[in-house]
């Protein structure tokens, strides 16, 4: 199925859950957030949030700023 | 005052206490090297950070900032920055909140137009309403102007940040006359956020009386980054401790610092 991450198409298996797509992203452990369709699934969650076909996620971190 | 009494002197933010009034920015460095060495020698304690989507595929491995300025040393605090509406920076906020465990002293910056970065007031205290009801804690980049800055306040920020000049600029304090009455009406710490070029832009915020100074461009643009970051250490610490001292009024005319009686000339 495709989803969009962080705005560009991503072709993802069925029923991916967030945890095995952060995983699959070489995220896996490491400090960012998530929103899904514009609500943030808090860290305790990825693991049982099942994605479908379109859904829009983005996945941030903290980079240098000002 | 003397000098054992200014360690007392202290900044409290959010009813955390901090012993450094120098905020530190971590954009524009060469490298997480470079920037993990001039945030140790600026001595600052806060430090903003900037929330960005992560780059899919893309050398998963290349350091995270976060590892290199650790939450468990420093308070970190996420930016708004290149937000341009109310809605963008409150999704921000809460990202950045959960990114960071729930932690939720955010700067809210809500900018205007890409050449000025000027702060989009409207927009700005739509924000600030909306994130402090959620439960955040504010503080906010703001223009100088005193009445925003005193609305900003009785909205329940917990600083409020007017610029000095232009972020990015480093053109240095244009309007210490505004400064003076947000601060003479403010009862929440008034921290000056950009436009610090130097040393001394940081000093002459420090002796008016501001809480504190944020800055990122000045110390990371300097030829020598980290001697510049420890340079804007001393000048917080010097225009502080002269403000608690008190300046000299300022004379028309001269005043000999020698005595003038029993001279060998005769006048």
């Amino acid at each position: 199925m495709q989803i969009l991450v962080n705005g560009e198409a991503f072709e993802a298996d069925d029923a991916i859950t967030l945890a095995q797509l952060t995983e699959q992203l070489g995220l896996g452990g490491k400090r960012i957030a998530i929103e899904l369709n514009l609500d943030i699934i808090p860290r305790s969650e990825h693991a049982a949030t099942r994605l479908k076909a379109d859904d829009r996620v983005e996945i941030v971190h903290a980079i240098g700023g000002g | 005052m003397s000098a054992i009494d200014l360690q007392k002197d202290s900044l409290v933010i959010a009813g955390k206490t901090y012993q450094s009034r120098l905020l530190v920015g971590t954009g524009k460095y060469r490298d997480m090297d470079e920037t993990r060495e001039a945030i140790e020698a600026s001595g600052a304690e806060i430090v903003t950070v900037a929330v960005r989507r992560t780059n899919i595929g893309q050398n998963p491995n290349e350091p995270n900032l976060l590892d290199v300025i650790s939450p468990d040393r420093y308070t970190i605090l996420p930016n708004t920055a290149g937000c341009y509406t109310a809605q963008d920076a409150v999704r921000t906020c809460k990202l950045a909140r959960e990114l960071m465990d729930g932690h939720d002293l955010v700067k809210l910056e809500v900018l205007g137009d890409e050449k000025t970065l000027y702060p989009n007031i409207v927009e700005t205290l739509k924000a600030a309403e909306t994130l402090i009801k959620d439960g955040f804690k504010v503080m906010v980049y703001t223009s100088d102007d005193p009445i925003v800055a005193k609305e900003l306040e009785a909205m329940g920020c917990v600083a409020v940040m007017p610029l000095g000049s232009l972020i990015g600029s480093g053109l240095g304090i244009l309007n210490p006359h505004n400064l003076r009455i947000i601060m003479e009406e403010a009862r929440v710490p008034i921290i000056v956020d950009a436009g610090v070029g130097t040393a001394s832009d940081a000093a002459i915020a420090m002796e008016m009386g501001c809480a504190g100074v944020l800055m990122n461009t000045a110390i990371a643009a300097a030829g020598k980054p980290v001697l510049m970051a420890s340079a804007m250490r001393m000048a917080v610490e010097a225009g502080r401790a002269a403000y608690i001292a008190g300046r000299m009024p300022r004379k028309a005319y001269a005043s000999a610092s020698s005595p003038l009686d029993a001279t060998l000339i005769n006048r």
